[in-house]
């Protein structure tokens, strides 16, 4: 591991990796092995998280956490321009994108699918945002193959894990007593080659590391039909069958209002989730208003700013809001992008104040529709 | 909703940002609140390069105030002629009429999508605009007066508050000349008002229409465009038929800020033009 | 928003206005209008500043452009100086909880007034005050409210380039929680089970609380659409006592209407 922190280094990247801290795995700068959260892992539910030690955990064997690769490709406040005025006449300054390309260690499966639905969003679209594209390039993303699964956890249900096949440069399977390591690039390889110590190993490693992800992937399935131990969590899940109809044809169902009395309306969800991508851009400048910054921040639809005209806000209140999130999540953005916008990470349960979980939802509205 | 997009020239599909630079060659105060602008590029090669079709929008940047999605209200064939009429409602709409002539603004564009009259050759039309809305659809009356005769009938019917709302008030007649049957109405007349009263879709009672050869564009308020729609489906126009321009908030007309999101559609790429099939499903539903 | 730079534009050639008036606030707030003293004297070449402190009595020359009040309504003199005040200033921006909500002092509005001053005061009979402390729109039309407990002295620079310049301010009417996710802070009340007011409480200070592994206390107020009832209850499932709550959601701006009428929905059940 550490060879691979070195070698990443070596090349000229900028390191970031799961670590602990104020309670959480979060990412950030990653300068040694010591750093990993070794022993830890997250118990997660519906506006809980909590780390526990377990003796026999591993490196990796916490799942996802409140930051994901959203942050570093898009990041929640960038400028998009910088403008000076000159005799009577704006002068745009060229935008620099050269700060050091990032590798990340830890993206799961889920948050690689991810980060392929916000490609599609700032990428393959009609226009490219040339600042997600340059980070976008420069990325080198080491993936690590889930061994574990929060309840919160349902990538079984989206089809997006919880193996990840392929969007990495490298894929980290922990193993009890090593690290099986998948090259899913050129440059993957080419850094793996220049890690000191690393060796190809026997293919019983290979089996064995696959026979990890089939395990989980079976548990998973199992889990989230029956209780695990008594009291325990039910893994999360959800019925994706003819999902887009089911809403679009529900959206005056009463549970959106039913949802909108515990819903706070704090965009917590909106913003841990690694596919939303909502964004404002506004004016930044001094008193004499003649150096312009024009600067780009997350947004979320449960503001009012979203969908605010001058003559009223659309969206205008808390059930009219929740119902733009997940029909958006699930339906809408089928339509748009030719997938779910969700992935299954489960963040927006887990890191909803009060603990609104969309399967529950669904679960909810398809239950009361024939 | 994945229509074919096509990027204009003048927008660099790899840098989307990017601002050309413009100066007002003339303002024309319409009515009280609304003033048109001319605006000439100072690039001239961006000049030469711009061209747009009738239906689509710029974004007008001045910049430390903000950026605002405004149509195109003038002649598509004379593209070097460029028209925006502006309405003077919040910070950048407001600082744009305190611009005087000569000054510069930021522009990116064109954005959006068509009223597809090129495809109505041969057809009737309904235009139907109310307010404001007239700018977005004169594109449309240029298109159509530029090769009349390669239309049917061609009905305006156009509505405002009050007669001193009336927006373009001088072209009326020539519109008429060019054989484009204009009714004018307002909510509320005056003293000197001789015309109707009544609300746009009031209007279709008059028109003789064939359902299967009409085409209704149709601008205006949410509210208004429903009853228009309401008046063309009576009259068993077919919903893939009726065009509507959608409004929702704008920061960027690239797809990216999520902001003009109205279901399925995004309004700056995949609109603001749509057919009534589209809309149909969102249109009525309250706040979405 | 543009009612200033209008002006601006229309060919007057002096500098745009700016008077400050203080009503009574805590400590916090005035300190906070020191800070920001800083601030607007680094902007006082575009600006005429007029300060009128407290203590003056001497007649308002107006009319300003941009009055700014601090503080909140306790007498009756109070009463009458804002109302006089209003007909002086063009765009009345009132700063801080206390001119917004009440502020702290509204915490009387809940207590037998009389008691009160008796422990404050030394001599009562001189005190004159209405029964409440109440907030300024209560007593007149009030343009924008920069909230705060202090205000956040970057929004109230950007307030004012905002009003020259003629732009909206970016002052967002959304949760705290959100400047929380863009800073990155882990969410304290879902990571270490603390009551957090944040959910419920208007953006504007940075999240600077939870940055620290501290609650937000609601300095800014309710946000837009804040649901009150809902995060206490979920707080108090989780096993918060509810007189904690109670006193969370009574703090600087226990008197704006959100969080007053969950306080008193609280108190009640409890009593009842
Ligand atoms: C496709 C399209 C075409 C339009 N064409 C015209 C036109 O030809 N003439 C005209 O006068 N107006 C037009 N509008 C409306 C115009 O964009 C708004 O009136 C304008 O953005 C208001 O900006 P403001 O800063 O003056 O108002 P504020 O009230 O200060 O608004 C603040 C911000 O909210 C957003 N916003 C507010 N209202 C609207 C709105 N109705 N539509 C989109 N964004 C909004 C903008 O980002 C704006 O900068 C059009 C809108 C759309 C979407
Ligand atoms: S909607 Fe929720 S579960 Fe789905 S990707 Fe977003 S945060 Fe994850
Ligand atoms: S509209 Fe809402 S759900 Fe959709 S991407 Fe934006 S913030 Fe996320
Ligand atoms: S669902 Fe939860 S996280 Fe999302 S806005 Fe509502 S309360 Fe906040
Ligand atoms: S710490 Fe408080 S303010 Fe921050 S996200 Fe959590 S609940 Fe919201
Ligand atoms: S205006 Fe930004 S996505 Fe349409």
């Amino acid at each position: 591991m550490q060879g691979l922190i070195d070698a990443l280094k070596e090349d000229g990247y900028r390191v970031i990796g799961p670590q602990v801290a104020d309670g959480a795995v979060v990412y950030d700068e990653l300068e040694s092995l010591e750093q990993l959260p070794l022993g830890v892992i997250d118990e997660q539910d519906g506006g809980v998280y909590r780390l526990a030690r377990r003796q026999d955990a591993g490196y990796f064997d916490h799942v996802v956490g409140p930051h994901s690769l959203k942050r570093y490709l898009f990041p929640p406040q960038e400028t998009l321009q910088q403008l000076q005025l000159k005799d009577g006449g704006w002068r745009v300054e060229p935008q620099q994108f050269d700060e050091p390309p990032l590798a990340v260690i830890g993206p799961r499966s889920c948050d690689l699918h991810a980060m392929a639905i916000q490609d599609r969003v700032f990428l393959e679209g009609p226009y490219v945002d040339p600042g997600y594209r340059a980070r976008r390039e420069g990325l080198f993303v080491v993936s690590v193959q889930c061994r574990r699964a929060a309840a919160t956890c349902f990538c079984h249900s989206m089809k997006t894990g919880p193996r990840a096949d392929h969007g990495f440069d490298l894929a980290l399977s922990e193993l009890d007593d090593c690290f099986a390591i998948e090259v899913g690039s050129e440059r993957g390889g080419r850094i793996l080659a220049a890690v000191d110590g690393w060796k190809p190993g026997a293919p019983t490693i290979v089996d064995r590391a696959n026979d990890q992800s089939s395990q989980l992937e079976r548990s998973m399935e199992q889990r989230s039909t029956t209780e695990a131990a008594p009291g325990a969590p039910k893994l999360r899940q959800l019925d994706t069958q003819d999902l887009r109809d089911l809403l679009l044809n529900n959206l005056d169902h009463p549970r959106w209002e039913q949802v909108a009395d515990r819903c706070l309306a704090c965009a917590n969800c909106t913003m841990v989730c690694p596919t939303c991508f909502c964004s404002s851009v506004s004016e930044v400048s001094d008193l004499t208003n003649e150096h312009v910054r024009r600067e780009r921040t997350w947004t979320s639809c449960f503001t009012a700013e979203h969908s605010f005209l001058t003559s009223g806000v659309v969206r205008n209140s808390t059930a009219a809001r929740y119902r733009q999130w997940l029909t958006h999540k699930l339906s809408t953005w089928i339509d748009q992008f030719d997938s779910s916008g969700c992935v299954g990470c489960g963040r927006c349960i887990t890191w909803c104040p009060v603990g609104i979980d969309l399967t529950e939802e669904v679960a909810a509205i398809r239950e009361t529709t024939k | 909703m994945k229509p074919n997009i096509q990027v204009a020239a003048t927008v660099d599909a790899a840098n989307p940002w990017a601002t050309h630079a413009v100066r007002i060659r003339a303002i024309e105060q319409e009515v009280s609140d609304v003033a048109s602008y001319e605006l000439e590029f100072e690039d001239s090669a961006v000049a030469e390069r711009f061209h747009f079709v009738p239906g689509q929008f710029n974004m007008l940047y001045l910049p430390g105030i903000g950026e605002s999605a405004i149509s195109i209200s003038s002649d598509p064939d004379v593209p070097q002629r460029l028209l925006h009429t502006v309405r003077a409602v919040g910070s950048v709409t407001r600082a744009l009429a305190r611009k005087q002539i000569g000054d510069q603004l930021l522009l990116r564009g064109p954005f959006g999508s068509a009223w597809p009259v090129d495809l109505f050759r041969g057809q009737d039309i309904v235009i139907a605009a109310g307010g404001l809305g007239l700018a977005p659809v004169r594109p449309v009356i240029h298109y159509i007066m530029n090769r009349r005769g390669e239309f049917g009938k061609v009905w305006l019917l156009y509505g405002a508050r009050s007669p001193d709302d009336l927006l373009y008030t001088s072209q009326y007649d020539c519109w008429r000349e060019t054989d484009i049957e204009t009714h004018i109405t307002v909510d509320l007349g005056d003293n000197q008002w001789k015309g109707n009263i009544g609300v746009v879709p009031s209007l279709f009672e008059r028109l003789q229409l064939d359902a299967s050869l009409t085409r209704v564009l149709t601008c205006g308020p949410e509210i208004m465009m429903r009853f228009v729609i309401a008046e063309c489906l009576a009259q068993k126009i077919d919903p893939k038929h009726i065009f509507v321009s959608m409004e929702r908030n704008m920061n960027c007309a690239l797809g990216f800020c999520g902001h003009c999101q109205l279901g399925p559609a995004f309004v700056c790429k995949d609109g603001p033009v749509f057919t009534y099939e589209q809309m149909e499903p969102y249109l009525n539903v309250e706040d979405f | 928003m543009s009612k200033i730079s209008e002006q601006h534009a229309t060919g007057s050639t002096s500098k745009p206005t700016l008077a400050v008036f203080k009503f009574a606030s805590c400590y916090g707030c005035q300190l906070s209008l020191l800070d920001a003293e800083d601030e607007l004297l680094a902007i006082a070449h575009q600006i005429e500043i007029a300060y009128f402190l407290e203590a003056r009595t001497r007649a308002l020359e107006g009319p300003y452009d941009i009055g700014l009040v601090e503080g909140s309504i306790t007498t009756e003199h109070d009463a009458e100086r804002i109302r006089e005040i209003r007909r002086q200033c063009r765009f009345l921006v009132t700063i801080g909880a206390c001119a917004t909500a009440g502020g702290i002092q509204a915490l009387r509005n809940w207590s037998d007034v009389g008691e009160f001053i008796q422990q404050v005061y030394a001599t009562p009979g001189y005190i004159s005050t209405l029964a409440t402390s109440t907030a300024i729109t209560d007593h007149v039309p009030v343009d924008f409210e920069l909230r705060g407990c202090p205000i956040n002295t970057a929004q109230l620079v950007e307030l004012i380039t905002s009003l020259l310049i003629g732009r909206t301010p970016r002052v967002p009417n959304y949760s705290v929680c959100i400047e929380c996710k863009l800073r990155g802070t882990v969410c304290v009340a879902v990571a270490q089970g603390i009551s957090c007011l944040g959910p419920v409480t208007q953006a504007g200070c940075g999240a600077i609380c939870p940055s620290f592994n501290r609650e937000c206390f609601g300095c800014y107020g309710p946000q837009e659409l804040a649901n009150v009832t809902s995060l206490c209850e979920r707080y108090e499932e989780r096993g918060e006592p509810r007189d904690h709550l109670v006193r969370l959601v009574r703090n600087f701006n226990g008197y704006a209407p959100a969080f007053r009428a969950a306080g008193d929905a609280l108190e009640e059940e409890s009593h009842g």
